[in-house]
């Protein structure tokens, strides 16, 4: 035995109470649906983990109805400061629950257990006490005096982060006096239905959140409900294309937070093991399932040789396998489609012309599973250096000036995110002014805060997630 | 211990800068190291810090901790008897389990290691890599503050009683006032002290005090000074100054290391000191030490816990682990 | 003595310049009871796709330059405006038919209604901004930044103060505009943009496009290098298509407004054309 192959550290599955079977959760109760059930499985077994309700137009019909009835009935003549109180109480009940919540999340989405345990459930947690506290100031929100609620938010959330992107529809939602139709991603639904378990524990008012399980349909069903005030997805730039077309001319207020294509620049003054630390977070936190990923790394041509061969020697260590294992770097990938799309675009990165390199790593048998990836000599017309990948897979181009750093970042029709590394604050902030993109991370990547507005320009959508910002999202002005 | 170097310090030095190590030379070539980011060296020590170390991992990182201990007592009030009883502890450090390993190292004050030497006996070093070593902390230690002529009669003293191995002090002053040229020959004068009458040489461990360095850029040039002046082993803290050793600080020291191990392929110790109580915090260095250098440093010539209370701290995790019961203060000595 | 008028050719502005479209064609402005005006050029797809080409080429300098610069020029072109105010009211009693007084009341408030955006030039960043308080160290600011080249279908029933209204709060945080004039009272528009050529307006800045909105918008919307849409005066056009259009590249569409409050003045449409920029950087001692 060598220590580097650490004893198994398995994350003890005994704190789960799961039911075999789960409904809708709709108006308080949970209720069957008119569609064909499915099973969620986990993606590290391939195993079953439980049946879910399939809602139809029907059910998500029943699902606007519960939530108007209940903005209309309750929640919208609800003080600020009674909603707020309701919010706290989630926030603390999360926090309870906290242990249960990360490893069903891990379980059903393959991501490792460290990370739902250090990052998921705890931005959970301060994301509702966060927006708990706007509920009764929202005349600071920036919209001036006596804003108002939209309505009814049907909410679409994908599943590299369930009850995280959960969290960043319904608190804010809520916070400013919305009720919401929340549609969890097919894979992942297993979270938000624990997470109306803790609706239920806060005596929430019966419809101010409901829980529509299914898939793409059941999503369209949702969004174009004639009786829903605010659309909020989060997913891919081609259903987020085809949301913004189908809402045209509704009235709808949309807020779309979609793909990305990050540039991570890493000039020759940086801090390099920081650095190194950095680009591997970029792109192989939650298995490079992550919007805002690092997934372009723009390195200095002068330190480029040594920048790959520090990241080789790093990636050597990521440990790669069981979710549940508290040692656990890479998890499984969450879905054999998503595993597919991955391989495609990475042999097509190959055939490029692209030179590709994985550490050794045994990957288990069972389950979706893809090693950690770098290529080399990517240029800016590979499709892996266009293409949003959604796994761990990392391009890396070169650049020789900061000017050719800023025109390579810039040319990708996303701007979601951007990292800088460099030990020279001036050429930061210089540069964070000059690239297009929503959340532009120095010397760090990949943080999150609630009190801290996300998202995109361009393609990668539009509206903010976090902050004041965030909150006006679920608002409008007196008028 | 002795390690003979094929080429001298100052060799190696001038390899590297590609020039006479001088006081501008080595400005140049350390104002030329990367910078770090505290943000993200204190997140990397902290994510290191939660790997989860079970069972059969668990069992081996005790007895490897013990076993890279320098079990050290460093009190003015230090006196003949409290050397041997800190000795016989190094030797059987649990009187109940004669499978427990020995400590690499006791630590002391020159004037002690007369005594250290005689308690040992047999179970002293030869200089094969077997039995325990003797350190003394020289060069005026903790603070450093005496002549040159002084610091070196202190460890050519310490080493003519017996000590395998000289831990000394930079001189923080000089080295935070940009002199780091002063502080480069003091270290080769006192590398050159440590030669034995036979040619051999004791060990050098170069204690930064990183504590009075104050930042994680100031901690990495001193760690290039210290190994491209000789040092064999570069040591966090004298154990006098708070904060003594850190994780994120014993990191970045051991990433010096690492560069330096790919610039030259020769291996340099690390021992933090000061602070590491608990075998929790022990196991989170091993998982440090594993991952940045490699766990080939995991052995006594590479890395060392300079520390008095953790080793019974281990020994109460070890019991635990073996009965499967909680053990308590009284049954692990005192020293 | 009788002085024989000698009048204008109202040309489209694009890039600084005033071509005449490339089509080559014009069309007749009337007064409401049809008596000539004037013609105006009639602009193509390929006039709209030189004003974004010249507008994209803008936008890097007027965005990047200082707001305090903004909001000068800005402040530069109310002046302008000012000075040329009777040919203004003229033009609006001609095209409009209204009365002197409605139209110097119509010119009184453009101006103020400049001044007034001018003014948030080197404001609006500090009340749409913020600096978060995130649980790390972290200094981390949010700043809102121009969305890029803005096209505008302008209000079609106002000559001047529709326009104004439209164009001016996408030139506060610095985007760059492509406007469609109003169809029928586009006189304005032209010496609008006679006003931005002897200002200090960049060219490119802002592009004015006559003719006809149902033939010019489409080709706008569906524009990848355009990054917003506001179709405040598209209330007439088949505006859900033009949205529909826009969301393929998924650009910020303002909707269409009508009435007396239609782009009436307010922060909010200069913060419907900007991007919210978060920055994140390390704060450590050590």
């Amino acid at each position: 035995m060598t220590f580097l192959d650490y004893a198994p550290a398995p994350e003890s599955t005994a704190l789960l109470n799961l039911q075999p079977e789960y409904g809708l959760f709709i108006a308080g109760e949970f209720s069957p649906a008119g569609g064909e059930s499915f099973t969620t499985i986990s993606p590290a077994t391939e195993k079953p983990i439980a049946r879910i309700a399939h809602a139809d137009a029907g059910d998500v019909d029943r699902a606007v109805a519960a939530a108007r009835k209940a903005y209309d009935k309750t929640w919208s003549r609800l003080s600020g400061r009674d909603r707020g109180k309701y919010l706290f109480r989630i926030a603390r009940l999360v926090q309870e629950r906290a242990r249960e919540l990360a490893v069903a999340e891990s379980l059903d989405n393959g991501k490792p257990i460290k990370e739902s345990r250090d990052v998921d459930i705890p931005l959970v947690a301060a994301w509702f006490f966060y927006y708990a506290g706007w509920a009764d100031k929202l005349d600071h929100a920036g919209l001036g005096a006596n804003p108002r609620a939209l309505g009814v938010a049907a909410q679409v959330i994908p599943w590299n982060f369930p009850l995280l992107m959960l969290a960043w529809k319904i608190a804010p939602a809520l916070a400013a006096g919305n009720t919401v139709v929340l549609k969890p991603a097919e894979t992942t639904p297993l979270t938000a239905l624990l997470f109306a378990e803790i609706v239920q524990q806060a005596d929430l008012p019966a419809g101010v959140v409901n829980i529509v399980t299914g898939a793409g349909e059941t999503g369209r069903a949702l969004v174009n409900h004639p009786d829903v005030n605010k659309v909020a997805f989060t997913g891919s730039t081609a259903v987020g294309r085809e949301i913004a077309r189908s809402t045209a001319g509704s009235g709808k207020k949309v807020t779309l937070e979609l793909g990305g294509k990050a540039a991570n620049i890493v000039f020759d003054d940086a801090p390099i093991d920081q650095a190194i630390e950095g680009i591997v977070n970029g792109i192989f936190f939650n298995q490079g399932h992550v919007c805002c990923a690092g997934s372009r790394l723009l390195v200095q041509e002068s330190i480029h040789d040594d920048v790959v061969a520090r990241l080789k020697v790093r990636l050597e260590t990521l440990r790669v396998g069981d979710p549940l294992d508290k040692n656990t770097d890479v998890g499984a990938i969450n879905s054999a489609e998503q595993l597919a799309r991955i391989r495609e675009l990475s042999d097509i990165g190959e055939a490029e012309g692209a030179e590709r390199w994985s550490p050794a790593c045994s990957l288990p048998d069972q389950g979706f599973w893809f090693a950690p990836t770098i290529f080399t000599n990517v240029s800016t017309s590979h499709r892996i250096a266009r293409e949003e990948i959604f796994g761990p897979v990392l391009s890396v181009l070169s650049f020789r000036t900061p000017a050719e750093a800023v025109a390579k970042a810039n040319n990708t029709p996303y701007g979601l995110s951007a990292g800088i590394w460099s030990d020279k604050g001036s050429r930061i902030l210089a540069v964070a002014d000059k690239l297009r993109a929503g959340v532009i991370w120095a010397n760090t990547f990949n943080r999150f805060d609630p009190a801290s507005p996300f998202g995109g320009y361009k393609e990668s959508g539009y509206g903010r997630e976090g902050g004041r910002h965030g909150l006006a999202a679920y608002l409008r002005g007196a008028k | 211990m002795t390690i003979d170097r094929v080429v001298s310090p100052a060799h190696r030095a001038i390899e590297v800068l590609g020039d006479e190590p001088t006081e501008s030379t080595l400005k140049r070539y350390l104002d030329g190291i990367p910078g770090v980011d505290g943000v993200g060296l204190e997140q990397r020590a902290a994510a290191l810090g939660t790997r989860s170390i079970k069972t059969t991992s668990k069992a081996w990182a005790l007895d490897r901790i013990i076993g890279l201990i320098d079990l050290t007592t460093l009190e003015g009030a230090d006196t003949p008897g409290k050397v041997r009883s800190l000795v016989a502890k190094a030797i059987l450090p649990d009187p109940a389990d004669p499978t427990t390993p020995q400590v690499a190292a006791v630590c002391v004050y020159g004037d002690m290691v007369p005594f250290a030497v005689e308690a040992l006996g047999a179970a002293h070093t030869t200089g094969s890599g077997e039995g325990i070593q003797v350190a003394a902390v020289a060069t005026a230690f903790p603070s450093g503050r005496a002549s040159l002529r002084v610091k070196l009669a202190d460890t050519a003293d310490a080493v003519a009683a017996g000590a395998d191995e000289i831990d000394m002090v930079i001189d923080r002053g000089a080295f935070l006032s940009g002199r780091y040229g002063e502080v480069f020959d003091e270290i080769v004068a006192v590398k050159e002290a440590c030669r034995r009458a036979d040619g051999s040489s004791a060990h050098l461990k170069v204690i930064l005090e990183t504590g009075e360095l104050s930042t994680y850029d100031n901690v990495r040039r001193a760690s290039w000074l210290a190994i491209l002046a000789g040092g064999d082993f570069i040591k966090t803290s004298t154990g006098k100054v708070a904060p003594a050793a850190t994780l994120p600080v014993t990191l970045s020291m051991l990433e010096v290391v690492r560069d330096w191990h790919r610039l030259t392929g020769e291996r340099i110790g690390v021992k933090p000191a000061g602070g590491i109580r608990s075998s929790k915090d022990a196991i989170k260095y091993l998982v440090t030490v594993a991952e940045t250098v490699g766990e080939e440093w995991l052995r006594p010539e590479l890395f060392r816990f300079g520390a008095s209370s953790l080793l019974n701290d281990v020994l109460l995790q070890r019991q635990k682990l073996h009965s499967g019961h909680y053990s308590g203060a009284d049954y692990v000595t005192i020293d | 003595m009788t002085h024989i008028a000698v009048p204008k050719t109202y040309k489209l502005f694009i890039g600084g310049a005033f071509p005449r479209s490339e089509s080559g064609r014009v069309y007749e402005v009337t007064t409401p009871r049809g008596v000539f005006l004037a013609n105006a050029a009639q602009a193509s797809r390929k006039d709209a796709r030189d004003a974004v080409v010249a507008a994209r080429a803008a936008v890097g300098g007027w965005a990047g330059a200082t707001a305090y610069n903004r909001g000068q020029v800005l402040y530069r072109v109310a002046e302008v405006l000012e000075g040329r105010r009777t040919q203004f009211e003229d033009e609006i009693v001609r095209q409009e038919g209204v009365s002197v007084s409605a139209a110097r009341a119509q010119v009184d408030e453009a101006i103020d209604r400049w001044v007034w955006y001018a003014g948030w030039a080197d404001k609006f960043a500090q009340v749409a901004g913020n600096a978060n308080p995130v649980a790390g160290p972290y200094f981390n600011l949010s700043v809102p930044e121009p969305t890029g080249v803005v096209a505008i279908v302008a209000p079609q029933d106002s000559s001047l103060l529709g326009l104004v209204s439209a164009v001016a709060p996408a030139l506060v945080p610095g985007n760059a505009v492509v406007v469609v004039a109003s169809e029928r009272h586009p006189l304005s528009a032209i010496t609008l943009a006679e006003v931005f050529a002897t200002s200090d307006l960049p060219k490119g800045v802002v592009n004015v496009l006559t003719g006809s909105p149902a033939e010019i918008a489409p080709w706008l919307a569906s524009h990848a290098d355009v990054n917003a849409l506001d179709l405040v005066g598209a209330s007439g056009l088949e505006w859900i298509d033009l949205e529909i259009a826009a969301a393929e590249t998924l650009k910020r569409v303002l909707p269409p407004e009508e009435g007396p409050d239609a782009a009436a003045p307010a922060l909010a449409r200069i913060q419907a054309l900007t991007e919210t920029k978060t920055v994140w950087h390390t704060k450590a001692m050590l």
